[in-house]
């Protein structure tokens, strides 16, 4: 389980997160939500500690990430993995080698064993005999499965996905979003994601959080975003143009 | 100026600190010796004979003076390249060629979040990946100034000879003539201490972009703007140093 407590967060005197807190359960896909420049990337750099805010904490099953030694956080580190909006493949190394890397980096297994490893990942996202193939020589959604490979490799106990679905078409989004939701209830972790993406809002999120100017504004689920009158919530829920035709009847 | 000074100072007091093991940092400074080092031998080498030649061509030519023997021509390229063609001016030309490459390589890294994905793994990135950036500069350029010298010699003596300036011999008894080998040891100093500048200024320029493409491009120039000047400000420090 994730918890931020009061997580507040200012640059250059502009309030980015004002007091946001909210729990991630384990062996649910929590989805924080909201239009662009409400702060949701900030809040998971946050969490993450790439950007470390004024006030509050983020626990990782009660261990706070912002104090202790830097083992410590190394330690809370390695039970992570994050699919970064682009993928953020190292250019200069294979699909094989990415996988490979927090394996190299992180364990002493031997190499016959993170082969093994890497294979497991790179099949479980559908990327079979893709290994030896360059980032520049692959699409956008198969760099995001590469990405999701390379977080899953080491186990990790909570997954971290920044806006999975930017760039790619309403078909792979799709496939993306079920793989995200199938690794979070086959591997039981604690999967936070961040997005703007209604189709991923409506089929995965198990748990919502919606951030409007930078403050926590509603949460629920996928059940419940529908029926709620917020108006900032309906404002960000309805511009779908077939979200709105459905809720006008038609 | 100062905060920039000390941002720089802080960022090389991080690549020291949170190391991984030997044996990474020995694969990626084999892979940066050949990217930095090995990769740069064909235009220093373009660069180092024919800048001795032009060297001996305009001595011979400003020299018309009856009274100075002819020798005194590879003398001067001799020592000019030692203390300044070898070191000074190869390193500006490695501050464009390798500075613009390692601010433009992790100046991309970082907007495309390649060294936040090695952050989040708990990786030190600078130290990751600009420790061996410098140790493979600390490492080849003195090499690179070596080679530079030589064939910078090697350059004047074929311009000088093959045009008829000066006979071979002349050439020869000049190199040997009054030789302080101690200005060899001065050529190498140089190119570690600018070894040293033009990797971590560069990568301190590439570490810090912020933005995008545009940014990239601004940082690649910021290296090699701030190489050459750091490297030229170095070279009269070091002239006062061991002259």
């Amino acid at each position: 389980m994730i918890e931020i407590k009061n997580i507040s967060k200012s640059f250059n005197g502009r309030q980015v997160l004002d007091n946001v807190s909210g729990v991630f359960k384990k062996g649910e896909t929590s989805l924080v939500i909201g239009a662009s420049g409400t702060g949701k990337s900030v809040l998971l750099k946050c969490m993450l500690d790439l950007v470390r805010p004024e006030a509050g904490t983020t626990l990782y099953d009660g261990r706070d990430f912002y104090v202790g030694d830097e083992e410590d956080k190394k330690d809370i580190r390695r039970e992570m993995g994050v699919l970064f909006q682009g993928g953020a493949l190292f250019d200069s190394k294979t699909v094989h080698e990415n996988v490979q890397f927090p394996l190299d980096m992180l364990t002493k297994m031997g190499e016959g064993e993170k082969k093994d490893r890497v294979e497991f990942c790179l099949h479980r996202v559908g990327l079979d005999g893709t290994g030896s193939r360059m980032p520049s020589e692959i699409s956008g959604g198969m760099k995001k499965r590469v990405g999701i490979a390379r977080a899953i490799v080491m186990n990790p106990k909570y997954l971290f996905c920044d806006e999975p679905n930017s760039g790619l078409d309403p078909l792979t989004s799709i496939k993306i979003d079920e793989l995200i939701k199938e690794i979070t209830d086959e591997f039981d972790i604690t999967t936070v994601v961040i997005t703007h993406d209604m189709n991923s809002v409506l089929s995965i999120g198990d748990n919502i959080m919606f951030l409007y100017k930078g403050k926590k504004l509603w949460e629920g689920n996928s059940q419940t975003i529908l029926g709620d009158t917020v108006p900032e919530l309906e404002e960000f829920v309805f511009c779908n143009k077939a979200l709105s035709l459905m809720r006008a009847g038609k | 100026m100062l905060s920039v000074v000390g941002r720089y100072l802080i960022f090389l007091g991080k690549l020291f600190v949170r190391r991984e093991t030997f044996k990474v940092y020995w694969e990626r400074f084999i892979d940066e010796c050949i990217a930095i080092g090995i990769s740069s031998v064909f235009i220093v080498a373009i660069v180092a004979v024919f800048i001795g030649a032009v060297v001996c061509v305009q001595t011979r030519a400003n020299l018309v003076s009856p009274v100075i023997p002819i020798y005194v021509v590879s003398n001067i390229v001799r020592d000019m390249t030692l203390l300044e063609l070898s070191s000074t001016f190869m390193c500006v030309v490695l501050a464009g060629k390798v500075g613009s490459n390692i601010a433009g390589e992790l100046g991309t890294m970082k907007i495309t979040e390649q060294i936040d994905a090695l952050e989040v793994m708990g990786i030190n990135s600078a130290s990751y990946l600009v420790l061996p950036k410098l140790l493979a500069s600390v490492f080849t350029f003195p090499l690179l100034a070596i080679i530079s010298g030589f064939l910078g010699i090697l350059g004047g003596y074929l311009a000088g000879t093959l045009s008829g300036i000066i006979t071979p011999e002349d050439y020869i008894y000049g190199i040997r003539y009054s030789f302080i080998p101690f200005n060899v040891f001065i050529s190498i100093i140089k190119a570690i201490v600018f070894g040293f500048l033009i990797s971590t200024i560069s990568a301190f320029q590439g570490y810090n972009t912020r933005g995008g493409a545009l940014e990239v491009g601004q940082a690649s120039t910021s290296a090699v703007t701030n190489s050459c000047i750091a490297v030229l400000i170095a070279d009269y420090l070091l002239a006062e140093l061991l002259t």
